[in-house]
């Protein structure tokens, strides 16, 4: 499997994203965000974490319409995969991929910590190594995550499945007390209409060794690599 | 020709930035602030034949990049 890792000016997280793909078995390359066409063969294109143009005007906005995201349409037209991790996924929403978009959290501070998740569905390319209602521990570092959409878009992914992933409790519970971003539904990654796109919060790439506290992070990874 | 765009979150979207503004306003003893809604302004410099042009080239900012429509509302003036 030959995965693409975007990288835009103030993307910092990319090392970690390939390193974790890199395990579970994939190719990587590296991709600057001038590039107008991916690498021959890509089967996924991630873009990482991190605080692409600064942040500027609004978390991914500027990433959003780098001239790399013209290729990462038409792949994703294709029904090629992408991922999109925390400012990954704020450049999803902003470049149209994926619906909604992520406000500030609304205690208004930067949140860095464990989280578990709950796993919507498992029958996905990116979480079939996982089980559905499976909850995972990863870790959240963002501030803005507080995933906001209209009433039909979120009626939309609710309705067909497209929550990839909530923000809950230790046993499952989808609760005010784990959705500490405020995002609507607690939803922590959502997936584009074909389920080819998935665009999330959480690192899952920050836990894929024991020695850095956890491995919950791998599935996701090897799903992709597997499918 | 100068103009200026004011982005502004549409009514009804949470707006935790302005709320924490509020409340400091109203901690400062700022009488008489009822709500506070934080936005953007933009001041540009369009180089554009006409109002006319100018405003398609602005709106095509707003469109493509300035705002955010899922959430954000803009105007555009242009000064006389």
């Amino acid at each position: 499997m030959r995965a693409a890792v975007v990288l835009f000016p103030g993307s910092n997280r990319e090392g970690d994203a390939a390193r974790a793909l890199a395990l579970a078995g994939a190719q990587v390359v590296k991709v600057w965000h001038e590039e107008t066409e991916l690498p021959a063969g890509t089967d996924l294109v991630v873009l990482p974490g991190g605080f692409s143009y600064g942040d500027y005007l609004r978390c991914g906005a500027i990433a959003g319409r780098a001239a790399v995201m013209g290729p990462v349409r038409a792949h994703a037209a294709r029904g090629g995969r992408v991922l999109g991790i925390c400012n990954g996924f704020q450049i999803l929403c902003e470049s149209g991929l994926l619906p909604g978009i992520l406000m500030r959290n609304a205690n208004l501070r930067f949140i860095c910590h464990r989280q578990t998740l709950r796993v919507e569905r498992a029958d996905t390319a990116f979480t079939r190594r996982y089980g559905k209602g499976q909850v995972i521990d990863v870790c959240v570092a963002h501030g803005e995550g507080n995933y906001t959409a209209d009433a039909e878009t979120l009626n939309r992914l609710e309705g067909e499945g497209l929550v990839a992933f909530r923000y809950c409790d230790e046993r499952g519970g989808i609760t005010a007390d784990a959705n500490r971003n405020g995002s609507m539904n607690s939803i922590a990654g959502v997936y584009s209409d074909r389920l080819n796109v998935l665009g999330m919060m959480p690192h899952p790439e920050n836990l894929i060794d024991d020695l850095v506290g956890g491995t919950d992070g791998r599935g996701l990874f090897e799903s992709l690599v597997a499918t | 020709m100068k103009a200026r765009v004011t982005v502004t979150l549409k009514t009804g979207v949470l707006d935790p930035q302005g709320k924490a503004i509020e409340g400091a306003l109203k901690s400062l003893g700022v009488d008489g602030v009822a709500s506070v809604r934080q936005g953007k302004v933009f001041d540009i410099e369009v180089d554009a034949a006409d109002r006319t042009r100018a405003e398609e080239t602005l709106k095509a900012a707003c469109e493509k990049l300035l705002a955010n429509t899922v959430v954000e509302n803009y105007r555009v003036e242009i000064a006389t």
